[in-house]
């Protein structure tokens, strides 16, 4: 393969065959002090994520955000309704009759945070993105089934080409290839 | 690592798998070629759903005096199968997000196709108040939209919340189980077994879905979550239904046991119906090694528990009616017991009361055929309750010169055995074009309890 130079590149990846043997990889990954790095693997796996510092928090506070906007909005329509926009007297009781509100308060709370709190998980994800670099390296096709990858990325401030790839080949890779952008 | 003496005999997974041969066991049934069994399925299916479509082109020509209802019973199959369809819809959102956040293992390879199941029987159930309008075209009548009459829906109403609930419930359903097929469908893009249409296809759902532990991270947070918000849902969503009823005045509905009673019916309903779809399909696409006796026997045990809560309801309600001296309620239990709808009655105490009792015994949770008869008996008792409830209730209310018989009419069964033929159409469309079992769900478990990667191979470069 010829290198098309390490503005082009993408990194360099690395094939695993086994969890174990990823996990011992990205721990040799963080001690060599590399910070761009993703691992690609068939199922989660925390310790991974752990170790390579990807952090889970925006996730949570879209849900919180977007729950207690849908509670407001469930809560706001039906008190605007009844209260403010089309009171209607029945029998002297109150406009303002609250725990009739509750369960459709409930359910839009519910609704709004599942439903936005799906999409920014997406969203922050970077998806939906139908292409990327990755699925050209060799064999990434069994990253959703068997095998467990590893990618140092270009962009990391101690990447070097050769460098990253001899050092990925002692960490007990099936394969190291480098991956063009 | 020791593994406590239950798991070495009893697996949720045959130890033997591998990540990449309980992947391929799993996909094997995805868009293989058609047999024989499937097409017959399909074909019997596919009939029950042009019959639903002619029975509802039927209804729309003629409105629903075709059906058996009259006053006073004014609810009569529309609002039977209603329930009956969105109680079977409770256990796989009951089994993707109570179990999961308990950390049960044995949901893994029955929550992917009971969250199916329970999306197809809300869209059935979701069809009977539609239908039951008569005028459906109409129906966002009772959507909060701007509208020139200047009118609100009434938001004190539980008919009112009923819409709220079932339409968050369907579309919180479809994103769960959505968010937990995506790294499934990203599997089904990456097997060059599949076609290049097909994998195109699964590639655009996938939406480039590739295993990033960064994205893990995120995903797993937000399944979580997910999770925790679907669980309080389950239980609002039957207890809303309890309530349409709990507030009529009606003799028989008038009661404060109904929302919890509902919803352990449901549950209770729900388990039933994934045993009926489990049993077979564990055997046609052979999942027996992942679909194990523990997960029969647990579904067992679940509907053992919620079938003495029914159990309960049934006597709380007989007990009530009587504590009451309320000669209404009173003359109403009685004709439920001895009245002209009777043999109903008694079926469903049997099939309700009786058979989960024999889920006591250890060898009857286990033999999966036993199961599958007995969970087709516990469908029909859980159909049968709908219909004591509705309809007995109602033809048997306050002034005995409103008291009237309700006899369905063909177009009522037309309608019910249509809506299976939907919900099995879906369901056979599902097995053929999706994992059964998340397969991502088990590989992670596979690494615990299975092989893992299997014999490692030598570097090839």
């Amino acid at each position: 393969m010829t290198d098309p130079g390490p503005d082009k590149l993408f990194g360099v990846s690395a094939e695993y065959a086994s969890a174990e043997r990823l996990l011992a990889a990205v721990h040799e990954v963080s001690r060599e002090g590399y910070t761009k790095v993703e691992a690609y693997t068939p199922f989660p796996m925390e310790d991974v994520s752990t170790v390579l510092g990807h952090s889970d928090k925006p996730v949570a506070l879209v849900f919180l955000i977007c729950g207690i906007l849908g509670g407001l909005t469930g809560f706001g329509m039906c008190w605007y309704a009844n209260v403010v926009n089309y009171p209607l007297d029945i029998g002297g009781r109150p406009h303002n009759s609250w725990p009739a509100w509750i369960p459709i308060t409930f359910e839009l709370t519910v609704l709004f945070a599942a439903v936005t709190g799906a999409i920014a998980m997406l969203v922050m994800c970077g998806l939906p993105r139908l292409h990327h670099p990755m699925f050209d390296a060799p064999n990434f096709e069994r990253a959703t089934r068997d095998r467990f990858f590893l990618c140092i990325e270009a962009r990391d401030p101690k990447f070097n080409p050769s460098d990253v790839t001899t050092f990925l080949k002692r960490t007990g890779a099936l394969s190291v290839a480098e991956v063009n952008a | 690592m020791s593994t406590p003496l239950l798991e070495q005999v009893d697996p949720v997974v045959d130890a033997r798998y591998t990540y990449g041969s309980v992947t391929d066991d799993i996909v094997r049934h995805v868009r293989p070629p058609v047999s024989m069994t499937w097409l017959f399925g399909f074909a019997i299916a596919f009939a029950l759903l042009m019959l639903l479509n002619y029975a509802v082109i039927w209804l729309l020509i003629w409105g629903v005096g075709i059906w058996g209802i009259n006053i006073p019973v004014g609810w009569g199959f529309a609002i039977v199968n209603f329930v009956w369809w969105i109680g079977i819809g409770h256990a796989g959102t009951f089994i993707s997000a109570f179990l999961y956040l308990l950390r049960q293992e044995w949901r893994t390879s029955i929550n992917r196709f009971a969250e199916a199941m329970t999306l197809f029987a809300v869209a059935c159930a979701g069809l009977f108040p539609l239908l039951h309008l008569g005028r459906i075209w109409l129906f966002y009548f009772i959507l909060p939209y701007p509208n020139t009459m200047d009118l609100w829906p009434q938001f004190r109403s539980p008919l009112v919340w009923d819409v709220f609930a079932v339409s968050t419930y369907g579309t919180v359903s479809l994103v769960f189980w959505y968010v937990g097929l995506l790294p499934d469908l990203a599997g089904l893009r990456d097997r060059p077994d599949q076609g290049i249409a097909a994998r195109k296809l699964y590639g655009f759902f996938s939406l480039g879905w590739r295993g990033a532990s960064s994205h893990w991270t995120r995903y797993q947070k937000a399944y979580l979550l997910l999770a925790g918000l679907a669980a309080p849902l389950v239980i609002s969503v039957h207890s809303v239904v309890g309530m349409d009823f709990a507030s009529g005045v009606v003799p028989g509905w008038h009661s404060t046991i109904f929302p919890p009673y509902f919803v352990a019916g449901a549950i209770f309903s729900g388990f039933a119906m994934v045993v009926t779809l489990a049993v077979p399909m564990r055997s046609l696409f052979h999942l027996k090694g992942l679909i194990t006796l523990r997960h029969l026997d647990g579904c067992a045990q679940l509907m053992l528990v919620t079938g003495c809560i029914v159990a309960y309801g049934y006597y709380c309600e007989t007990f009530t009616a009587w504590y009451s001296a309320s000669p209404y309620e009173m003359g109403m239990m009685w004709d439920r017991w001895f009245g002209r709808y009777w043999p109903l009655w008694w079926i469903l105490l049997i099939c309700n009361v009786l058979v989960p009792q024999t889920f006591w015994f250890r060898k009857i949770r286990r033999s999966p055929w036993t199961l599958f008869v007995l969970s087709i008996l516990i469908n029909l008792g859980m159909w049968l309750e709908r219909f004591i409830i509705v309809i007995q209730s109602l033809h048997h209310d306050y002034l005995p010169s409103s008291w009237q018989i309700f006899l369905p009419t063909f177009w009522d069964y037309a309608t019910f055995f249509g809506t299976i033929g939907l919900f099995l159409t879906l369901f056979l469309l599902f097995c053929r074009y999706l994992p059964v079992i998340a397969v991502a769900e088990m590989r992670e478990l596979v690494m615990h309890k299975g092989s893992g990667a299997g014999e490692e191979e030598e570097p090839h470069d």
